[in-house]
């Protein structure tokens, strides 16, 4: 088998039209998880221990099993229970909470990390709790696991081929509708991982970077 | 820094602007007790502070005195006892004519009358100088952000870093540093003003410029202090009282003049000769 650069430029541009789809995921997916991780590990510290432990074993609970379960659970499941969410949505959603629970055990290290001083000089001045948050803890808890939080977004680049299997035309989908019509698949897998390298790479040496930026 | 005392001691008057209170006690412990585990720190303490008086805490390390300061922060919690300050009882709430403890909006009513500086500065190094002294004043006492901010630096020049508005903490000799906490804590108005060891963490050149500005507020206002220190020059300069405790409990008190010169109790001799040999 000789690779066909004919063949290569041809299916590029459909390679190219799966990688933003790719990309969309992964910015959409991070967001979610940014946020939501967030949430958790706010949620696992408060006061009320229901609150705390139900948190608890909600995120136990979805680290604990498969995301291509949980993408199914969402796509195929849901439905049944009156909820029908399009592929990309139901993608989203589930790499976002997935990776919360990841992202939640980043931000509780980084809110540890935080002096207790802080915390009592913030009790001396009276400041409400939630400006403590807001104007002490993290904006000092976050710049600290920015690195930590781009790995997670690396990783979770690397796991959108995982939406393939509900429908979305990610850049994996793409290149197996187009092997499996010319049944030349050495071209497009290849080319999917080399436009993955493109992508992670960068990403990866960018957070390397802010990594020895806050590493002091 | 020095070359308009006077001057200096009345914007500091007018700056600080402590409100005359109505109680006789500012600040009162009955029986207070703490414990971390099973080690008894503070045991059924009694002692009050009258308002504008100045009280130094003195004794070895692990006598309770810090633990005085943290519970009336309220960065610690008593495991028994009352504490008032200023005719309102901190650790507990009336409820329905029913003693219950005191809830976290009953607490911030009563802190807002306390202000603390820390051995560590504990400044906040995401904010520059300046938001540091005026975040909690714009926070917690209602005011506008250029109110707070004209007020900080009106303080900030006082306590003589008015050129350093726009650094941030990490920019700051220890000393620097320390002077904003100061400032930071008179922006909130307090009425009672606790130090704790406030100069422990300073190079031994820094520690004079802290204790100046302190000598310079406690000579210009009627601001009560409660002061954990081993500077001993510092504690007879300023205080009207000192406290000498051992094992969570007060071993003898006295006018410092008195204390220092002569302590009536062995432990205070001992303890005073063995901080007279580290210096």
């Amino acid at each position: 088998m000789i690779w066909d650069w004919d063949y290569t430029w041809d299916i590029l541009p459909d390679l190219l039209r799966g990688l933003v789809v790719t990309v969309q995921a992964t910015l959409v997916g991070s967001v979610v998880a940014m946020v939501l991780g967030l949430v958790f590990a706010l949620l696992r510290r408060s006061r009320a221990t229901p609150v705390r432990v139900v948190t608890g074993a909600v995120v136990e609970f979805i680290r604990s099993t498969p995301l291509l379960v949980q993408l199914y659970f969402l796509f195929f499941v849901l439905p049944s229970l009156g909820i029908t969410l399009s592929g990309f949505l139901a993608g989203v959603i589930g790499l976002g909470v997935h990776y919360a629970t990841y992202t939640s055990e980043v931000y509780r290290a980084g809110i540890e990390g935080v002096p207790r001083g802080q915390w009592e000089a913030a009790t001396a001045l009276n400041l409400p709790t939630s400006r403590v948050w807001r104007s002490v803890i993290l904006p000092q808890a976050i710049p600290r696991v920015l690195p930590a939080l781009g790995n997670y977004v690396i990783a979770m680049f690397k796991e959108t081929p995982l939406l393939s299997a509900i429908t979305v035309l990610e850049m994996l989908a793409v290149a197996k509708g187009l092997g499996s019509q010319t049944f030349r698949y050495l071209e497009p897998l290849t080319l999917v991982g080399l436009l993955f390298l493109l992508v992670s790479l960068p990403a990866s040496l960018t957070v390397r970077r802010l990594e020895r930026r806050y590493a002091r | 820094m020095h070359a308009d005392k006077v001057a200096d001691t009345e914007k500091l008057a007018k700056a600080i602007r402590v409100e005359p209170s109505a109680a006789r006690e500012m600040v009162r412990f009955d029986k207070v007790v703490k414990r971390f585990g099973d080690n008894v720190v503070l045991r059924e303490l009694d002692f009050h502070v009258r308002p504008g008086e100045r009280i130094t805490l003195i004794g070895p390390s692990g006598s309770g005195k810090t633990t005085i300061l943290r519970l009336l922060m309220t960065i610690e919690k008593a495991d028994g006892g009352k504490i008032h300050v200023d005719g309102e009882c901190l650790t507990h709430s009336n409820r329905g004519g029913r003693e219950v403890p005191a809830d976290e909006k009953h607490i911030r009513t009563v802190r807002k009358k306390i202000g603390m500086v820390f051995q560590q500065f504990n400044l906040f190094p995401n904010m520059k100088v300046l938001r540091n002294v005026a975040e909690a004043p714009v926070h917690c006492l209602g005011l506008s952000r250029g109110e707070a901010e004209a007020r900080a630096t009106e303080l900030l020049e006082l306590v003589g870093l008015g050129a350093k508005l726009d650094a941030y903490p990490s920019q700051l000799s220890g000393g620097q540093q320390q002077r904003v906490a100061i400032a930071r804590a008179l922006a909130m108005q307090p009425k009672v003003l606790c130090l704790d060891e406030v100069t422990s963490a300073l190079d031994p050149e820094l520690v004079a410029e802290v204790l100046d500005v302190l000598r310079n507020i406690a000579a210009s206002t009627d601001i009560t202090m409660l002061c954990v220190t081993h500077e001993m020059k510092f504690a007879r300069d300023v205080s009207d009282r000192v406290l000498m405790f051992d094992q969570g409990q007060i071993v003898e008190e006295a006018a410092p003049d008195k204390l220092f010169t002569q302590p009536e109790h062995q432990r205070t001799r001992t303890f005073l000769r063995a901080l007279l040999e580290e210096h």
